[in-house]
């Protein structure tokens, strides 16, 4: 049953690890760039809405 | 181990990537986007408006990967005649570290998310000028222009030249004389700058087949057109001072140095046509980085004192 997956090898796991850290530093850069974003551009007025 | 069949793989001939962060940074063309953030930043600060710090970086970041994104689709399309050439052959695509449909979807989504963020929290202008910039250097220049005719990286440098021009429309929401004069500097720069490197790598262009100007017009008439955009590139740099949008010191400079980039395209211009060392051509393709530069920084120095001495003059 093992032999029907792939298996990588130490230089497909090392870069598939290095893929994995990018797309994750890069994910979280989104997020604080588009929270840090909103506050800077609308400031306290963002939580200030009618109900 | 992974969770994918052997057969998965074997049917459409795929195998699993060896790629790393680092090759798709390559893809990206880091060195050319750093030009492309410097210029952006200079439009950013030139322009005569305030904005948010956080939002001037927001906005330098959606730049530099939407350039960034383009870089990636020329790679995509151009891995057929960069395997061809010693300055491209190890890039990611050629060397087989990255798939040409991997390259392809990593510029397509930087593409669409850089142009995205810029237009949501910026403004629409500057968006849609990336968004062209994007689909003239990727379709206009990759697919067309550069394997059709000798002028394409003369009309193709529109591209690399529109970066201070959305640094400027993100800023003010609009485009003006100024930034259009900066935009002029760059696409002006771009023929001498890229015909000094094609005169000492003609051999390898012939090889791949891309018709730049001195394998199809020769030497001798690239090294007069070289001279003749070196002088243009001279006259708009010390532009600004002459419309009175620069002070006199940011005249000077900009006339030193375009003085300096005329004189290095003289020396290529005097070359001996039998010359294949090429030294001149060699030096003038430095210089011309260090024009830029040099013209850049003295332009974003003398918008930053010249905005110190205005608010200096509203506190008195």
């Amino acid at each position: 049953m093992e032999d029907d997956f792939v298996t990588l090898t130490a230089s497909q796991k090392r870069a598939r690890r290095s893929r994995s850290v990018a797309i994750g530093l890069a994910l979280f850069a989104m997020v604080v760039i588009f929270y840090v974003a909103t506050i800077a551009k609308f400031g306290p007025a963002i939580l200030d809405r009618a109900m | 181990m992974a969770l994918v069949e052997k057969s998965a793989f074997d049917d459409v001939g795929m195998h699993m990537s060896e790629a790393t962060a680092g090759d798709y940074l390559e893809l990206l063309k880091p060195r050319v986007m750093s030009l492309v953030v410097f210029t952006a930043f200079v439009g950013m600060v030139a322009a005569p408006a305030t904005l948010n710090p956080i939002l001037v970086i927001i906005g330098i970041t959606a730049i530099a990967i939407g350039a960034g994104a383009s870089g990636a689709l020329n790679m995509w399309y151009d891995a057929d005649v960069d395997a061809m050439m010693s300055r491209t052959s190890k890039r990611p695509i050629p060397s087989g570290r990255i798939q040409p449909a991997e390259a392809l979807s990593f510029g397509l989504i930087l593409s669409v998310l850089s142009v995205m963020t810029l237009g949501v929290l910026l403004n629409w202008l500057a968006a849609s000028l990336l968004a062209f910039t994007i689909f003239f250097y990727a379709v206009i220049y990759s697919m067309w222009l550069k394997r059709s005719t000798p002028q394409n990286i003369v009309i193709g440098g529109a591209a690399g030249a529109i970066p201070p021009v959305i640094g400027w429309a993100a800023v003010t929401g609009s485009v003006s004389v100024e930034s259009i004069l900066l935009f002029l500097i760059i696409f002006l720069w771009t023929p001498p700058h890229f015909w000094a490197l094609a005169l000492f790598k003609s051999a390898e262009y012939g090889r791949a087949g891309i018709p730049m100007m001195p394998n199809v017009a020769g030497s001798p008439s690239t090294r007069r057109q070289m001279l003749f955009y070196a002088v243009l590139t001279a006259a708009s740099g010390v532009a600004p001072w002459l419309l009175g949008y620069s002070s006199a010191v940011y005249g000077l400079v900009a006339a030193a140095l375009g003085l300096g980039f005329v004189y290095y395209s003289w020396k290529v211009l005097r070359m001996d046509d039998r010359d294949e060392v090429m030294k001149p051509a060699k030096a003038l393709f430095g210089y011309s980085l260090l024009y830029l530069f040099g013209i850049f920084a003295a332009y974003l120095a003398d918008a930053v004192v010249q905005r110190a001495f205005a608010m200096s003059g509203a506190l008195l």
